[in-house]
């Protein structure tokens, strides 16, 4: 049932994702679309190595890319990344959003609106508030929300700010966020 | 779950609007977003609820019908202005090694800015036209479908603030002397040297709606085309692919490509990653 996964983060990010994307299994049923703030820099390195340890194809999305599941989708520096109803991506050169661009807030608002209940969608470490606005419209369209516990997350802002304003159904520490995932996709079974 | 089902109707509802009031827009004023990107299109709109007070965007149909100032309004929030001078530096710096070089060798060179926002780009064109000698040598064509931006463009005046940034984007992109040595500074703001843009004319150009003006050598579209759907990204790229003399060249932004349209096998890459392309001239593509 659940048809994509989208993930936030920004300080701490490289790292979260790290313990996470590479656990997701060969011929996993999601398309996963990431957010990682990353100042000016290009993150084709990031991207290239997180490839080399996971067993799912990691790449950067282009502009009208059809989303494939068992696929890992990162925003281009410096664009927006948003989701049309086709689920196909779009960029924008759109003013900052909280500061940030490509802004998580931008993603999971449309990505909520194309996938609806079918979405998940996790907040992990960062230093800014960006993400909270977006979580809180995934879980009012019915989608299924994540945050890493801050308690011990690297930068604390993001995932408390997400928390306060989203009222996540899961509140999960960095090592249990795939098992959680897991989870979710049995249980709809 | 009530409450979610609510929610989503409400964007269900906002989704059956959206076609209307883009026709009656089109109707109205004849600016055409229909095939813009949905999810831009959508996002501006339910922002713009957001801040106007109304319920929903019937609502602002019936608004943006009666009030030609909240059309204005409306429109500015649709085009999407954010531009700034030497934007990705590599890409320039490419330029100057690929593209130079033959124009070098034309007598007289045909350039058209498609999409030139506030005209940031074509100054930094220019710069580097005229750093490489053959800027005399070039009738330029800079032009957007939204006036106000073009306004900005003829005077040519930034604010101080963004200079920083531009010096180091000049820096980066292979720039041969100092970017101070074509802007003077006044009131806060700088104001690029107008003898750069003697041969350029300012033009509104709706890529949507308006046809080929004139045989171009060289097309910059950067960042335009991802505010297209599919389909009309198809239809620019036509036009462009007419427009262009044989063995033109075609420019789009970083994150752009001609990977996902009808044309991809119509143009050479002349450098993959900086999104440079060269129209070639296959049977198959003059008739698509
Ligand atoms: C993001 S700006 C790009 C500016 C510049 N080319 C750059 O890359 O920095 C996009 C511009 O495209 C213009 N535009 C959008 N739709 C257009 C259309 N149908 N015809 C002409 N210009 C259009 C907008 O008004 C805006 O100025």
């Amino acid at each position: 049932m659940y048809k994509a996964l989208v993930i936030g983060t920004s300080f701490g990010g490289l790292e979260a994702l790290k313990a996470i994307i590479p656990q997701f299994p060969k011929g996993f049923p999601l398309a996963v679309i990431v957010v990682l703030h990353i100042g000016e820099n290009q993150n084709d390195s990031f991207i290239r190595y997180l490839n080399e340890i996971s067993q799912l194809h990691v790449k950067e999305a282009e502009d009208k890319e059809r989303i494939s599941t068992g696929t890992v989708y990162f925003a281009p520096p410096n664009y927006h990344l948003l989701i049309e109803a086709d689920e196909s991506f779009s960029l924008s050169t759109d003013p900052k959003v909280n500061h940030s661009r490509p802004s998580i807030d931008v993603l999971f608002e449309t990505a909520a609106w194309c996938y609806k209940q079918k979405l998940i969608g996790v907040v992990l470490s960062g230093l800014n508030h960006d993400g909270a606005y977006g979580l809180l419209q995934i879980n009012d369209l019915g989608g299924m929300c994540i945050v890493e516990n801050p308690e011990n997350a690297i930068a604390q802002i993001m995932p408390s700010a997400a928390n306060k304003i989203a009222k996540p159904q899961f509140i999960t520490p960095l090592h249990d966020i795939a098992e959680k995932i897991n989870e979710l996709l049995h249980s709809q079974n | 779950m009530a409450s979610n089902q609510n929610k989503i109707e409400k964007f269900e509802n906002i989704d059956l609007e959206i076609p209307l009031i883009l026709e009656a827009i089109y109707q109205k004023y004849g600016y055409d977003f229909r095939k813009y990107s949905r999810s831009h299109i959508k996002r501006r709109l339910v922002h713009r609820l957001a801040i106007s007070n109304l319920e929903s965007v019937s609502q602002l149909q019936d608004k943006v019908l009666r009030e030609k100032d909240f059309f204005i309004e409306l429109l500015e929030d649709l085009s999407i202005n954010v531009t700034e001078m030497f934007r990705d530096p590599e890409f320039y710096s490419s330029f100057r090694e690929n593209v130079v070089p033959i124009l070098r060798t034309y007598p007289f060179i045909k350039i058209w800015h498609a999409g030139c926002s506030t005209g940031e780009e074509v100054y930094s064109f220019a710069i580097l036209l005229r750093e490489e000698g053959i800027l005399k040598r070039c009738q330029i064509y800079a032009t957007d479908f939204n006036r106000k931006v073009l306004e900005i463009a003829k005077q040519g005046i930034y604010p101080i603030r963004d200079l920083e940034h531009f010096e180091r984007n000049y820096e980066k992109s292979g720039g041969k002397s100092k970017l101070s040595d074509f802007y003077t500074m006044k009131y806060g703001s700088i104001k690029l040297d107008q003898s750069l843009v003697k041969k350029v004319v300012f033009a509104d150009h709706n890529l949507v709606t308006d046809s080929v003006f004139a045989e171009i050598d060289l097309i910059i579209c950067r960042n335009v085309l991802i505010y297209f759907n599919r389909d009309l990204q198809n239809k620019v790229i036509n036009l462009f692919y007419d427009s262009l003399s044989s063995s033109g060249h075609l420019c789009l932004g970083s994150k752009e490509s001609l990977k996902f349209t009808a044309k991809e096998n119509c143009f050479a890459d002349i450098d993959e990653k900086q999104k440079i392309y060269k129209k070639s001239l296959s049977k198959s593509c003059i008739k698509l």
